[in-house]
């Protein structure tokens, strides 16, 4: 009885305390609600205006506001140069490092180098965007001769935007190896396979999903980064395949055009959330996918 | 067979090693790298000597407040002294301040080239050979970029006297702001989303899309900073509601509205952080709080919140160092490319240590480079100086409640 008179009394501390925290943990859907509204606002005034077609937009090779040409395609063929390059670099060095530390490195050697990964990831990206610039670029000069390689170019971007995206895929890497029991590794070490043969045959396929994951997650990654790009990939759009040739990413584009003193409603303006809405799908997709892989394709073991 | 085999496991062996060796080499290089701009030798030339400024053979540091006002009205137009005590008279300036006038103005050493740390350390003598052959009148002088003077002087546009203090300044109020709005509102989240929330649909949706908004490109919080914080909110963001600014001159790129966009962009992270610190608090504390008739808020004020304090705060710290570090948001807010006036209140225009790193390292000139390098190791003693503190805060909190 009394605990049901306890249960009925009003405790207006209770009920304020729970309301503000749920408003709380509601903010996160209005961020998000936030995000599409406006990109989708200033993109259908973009897309809305005469001077833009949707079928220039995605066809055209020409990005050229000032004089009216929007065409995506040199700002996309440029983010996606960058971020294959850096995915090339990436993904082999991240794996690589993740099954050393997973599988043949002693305690003692993973205590030392887990923290160096975690520094090189808290590094923040406009001190990579340096090192490219100065660095890395001056490196491939040397390599592919001067006339080869431009002062500004996207291969140098994209090896550092690798080193950048390495640490994010080794934990990830190692994490999912680590998930692998060593009841199957026991096992194949059992039927005489050696190390090679375990890590690679049987510890790297049952963990197949979240090192699938590890790639898409380190892609979108790739394709959102900014900073590197601003500084090393070049300021202007400029359609090539040549990774030695400067080319604007569509991030690059961005920066360079809202650090200039831009006015609202402005066709540049509303370009750069064109952009943005573009950039926001191809990375809402790619984690979206990243989370399908991992709950459809992951093995489960009791 | 098995001898190949063999074989295979060992060069295998070796290629996960390199990778690792790769990914280490990355980083000694890109530190080095830094170390290598931000010391060195330069040749500088002075339009007027020190010596000749000050009379009796005095050194200019011993000079009255006077008579460095003298020197400044001798060699300087009139225009530009005009402009000076305009800004501020010199008068009532700083015997400090007016000695810098006079070094930058009068005496205006010129960096004519500078070297790096590696090219200095191999090559003292073709540095002097160079000076003998290029400026006869030049001095060779080994110069630490990062110096006392770097941190503590304003912006300039002159590399050699540009220093860092308005950008740090910025960073700590930008820092200020992003924290007051993002931790009480992530913790909050967090207690709700472990304690309260039901597993119904509507947690669900603001589960998944916490995961997804930490996936989201800074540069989109930049643009969404951009449209609601500077241009929708604009009274309020440049202070023009509570008198601020004039409402002609009135503009939102202020540091309220950078701060409050990286509060967004860590938001979903220090969410993430405080979850997994208060799901590791036991069930066991929970049950015996409310065995003993404490209210639920209670429990989680006096028993779950103290528990997972210490986790809370490294994941706060951590995520705070990542909007430190963060520059392409806040050039999309619109970060200011040039002031050097310390911010006074939460609606002055702003400039952070990663803007100016930016910035520097866009300029061609060599001496850019320099003072940007300089700035990199500022901002990395920064970070490294906060994540050290988390982990002492961490392990002091954690000690505590164990003793």
């Amino acid at each position: 009885m009394i605990g049901n008179e306890l249960q009925k009394k009003k405790r207006p501390v209770e009920i304020a305390v729970s309301s503000l925290l749920f408003i709380s943990a509601v903010i996160s859907i209005f961020i998000t609600i936030g995000i599409v509204s406006i990109l989708a606002e200033e993109s259908f005034l973009f897309f809305g205006s005469q001077e833009v077609s949707l079928k220039e937009f995605f066809f055209s090779k020409k990005w050229q506001p000032m004089i009216n040409e929007f065409g995506v395609l040199p700002l996309l063929n440029a983010t996606i140069t960058t971020s294959t390059i850096a995915m090339l670099v990436a993904t082999p060095l991240g794996i690589g490092v993740a099954i050393y530390l997973s599988e043949y490195a002693s305690e003692r050697v993973r205590s030392i180098l887990k923290p160096v990964l975690e520094i090189l990831a808290g590094i923040p990206t406009v001190v990579y965007g340096y090192f490219a610039l100065t660095f890395m670029t001056p490196l491939l000069r040397v390599f592919f001769g001067r006339d080869t390689v431009e002062i500004y170019n996207t291969a140098s971007a994209g090896i550092v935007m690798g080193i950048l995206i390495l640490p994010l895929i080794t934990s990830m890497v190692e994490d999912a190896l680590g998930a692998v029991p060593a009841s199957l590794r026991e096992g194949a070490f059992g039927l005489g396979a050696t190390k090679l043969e375990t890590s690679t045959q049987i510890v790297l396929p049952a963990a197949f999903s979240g090192i699938a994951a590890a790639f898409i997650v380190g892609l979108s990654r790739a394709i959102g980064e900014t900073m590197i790009v601003a500084l090393a990939a070049g300021a202007g759009p400029n359609f090539t395949f040549n990774p030695f040739k400067a080319a604007e990413t569509m991030t690059g584009y961005i920066v360079r055009i809202s650090g200039g003193d831009i006015g609202y409603d402005t066709m540049d303006y509303n370009s750069i959330f064109a952009l943005g809405l573009l950039l926001f799908l191809f990375t809402l997709v790619l984690n979206i996918i990243s989370r399908i892989v991992v709950h459809k394709y992951q093995e489960v073991y009791e | 067979m098995s001898n190949k085999r063999y074989r295979k496991g060992i060069a295998w062996k070796f290629a996960f090693y390199l990778s690792t060796l790769v990914a280490i080499t990355f980083l000694i290089l890109l530190i080095l790298n830094i170390v290598n701009s931000a010391f060195g030798y330069v040749v500088i030339e002075n339009s007027i000597e020190p010596e000749k400024l000050a009379a009796h053979g005095q050194s200019l540091e011993e000079v009255e407040k006077e008579q460095l006002i003298g020197v400044l009205e001798e060699h300087l137009s009139k225009g530009l002294i005009r402009r000076f005590n305009y800004e501020e008279p010199l008068g009532e300036r700083t015997e400090t301040e007016l000695l810098r006038l006079v070094y930058e103005r009068v005496v205006s050493p010129e960096i004519l080239k500078s070297w790096s740390l590696l090219e200095s350390l191999l090559g003292k003598d073709d540095i002097k050979a160079w000076r003998d052959t290029n400026a006869p009148q030049g001095i060779v002088e080994f110069r630490a970029w990062l110096n006392t003077d770097f941190i503590t002087t304003p912006q300039s546009p002159v590399p050699e006297f540009a220093g860092i203090r308005t950008a740090l300044f910025g960073s700590l109020w930008m820092i200020l702001i992003t924290l007051l709005f993002a931790f009480p509102v992530g913790v909050a989240a967090a207690i709700y989303l472990e304690e309260y929330a039901n597993p119904n649909l509507l947690t669900k949706i603001i589960q998944v899309n916490i995961y997804n908004l930490s996936g989201v490109p800074s540069i989109i919080y930049g643009l969404l900073g951009l449209a609601v914080f500077v241009r929708f909110l604009e009274p309020l963001t440049s202070g023009a509601l509570f008198g601020f600014a004039e409402a002609g001159t009135a503009n939102g790129r202020t540091i309220l509205s950078a701060g409050l966009t990286l509060g967004l962009l860590i938001l979903p992270i220090i969410i993430i952080n405080s979850q997994e610190a208060i799901r590791g608090v036991p069930q066991t504390l929970r049950d015996s709080s409310y065995g003993l008739g404490a209210t639920k808020w209670q429990t989680i004020l006096h028993h779950v919140l103290p528990a997972s304090f210490d986790r809370i705060l490294t994941g706060t710290i951590l995520s705070v160092s990542r909007a430190v570090g963060e520059t392409a948001p806040l050039i999309v807010v619109g970060a200011s490319t040039f002031i050097s006036v310390d911010p006074n209140n939460v609606f002055s225009k702003f400039t952070t240590l990663p803007i100016q790193i930016y910035q520097w390292t866009a300029r061609p000139q060599a001496e850019f480079r320099n003072i940007a390098a300089a700035a990199i190791i500022a901002l990395l003693v920064l970070l490294l100086s906060m994540n050290a503190f988390a982990i002492v805060a961490r392990d002091k909190i954690g000690k505590k409640r164990k003793g």
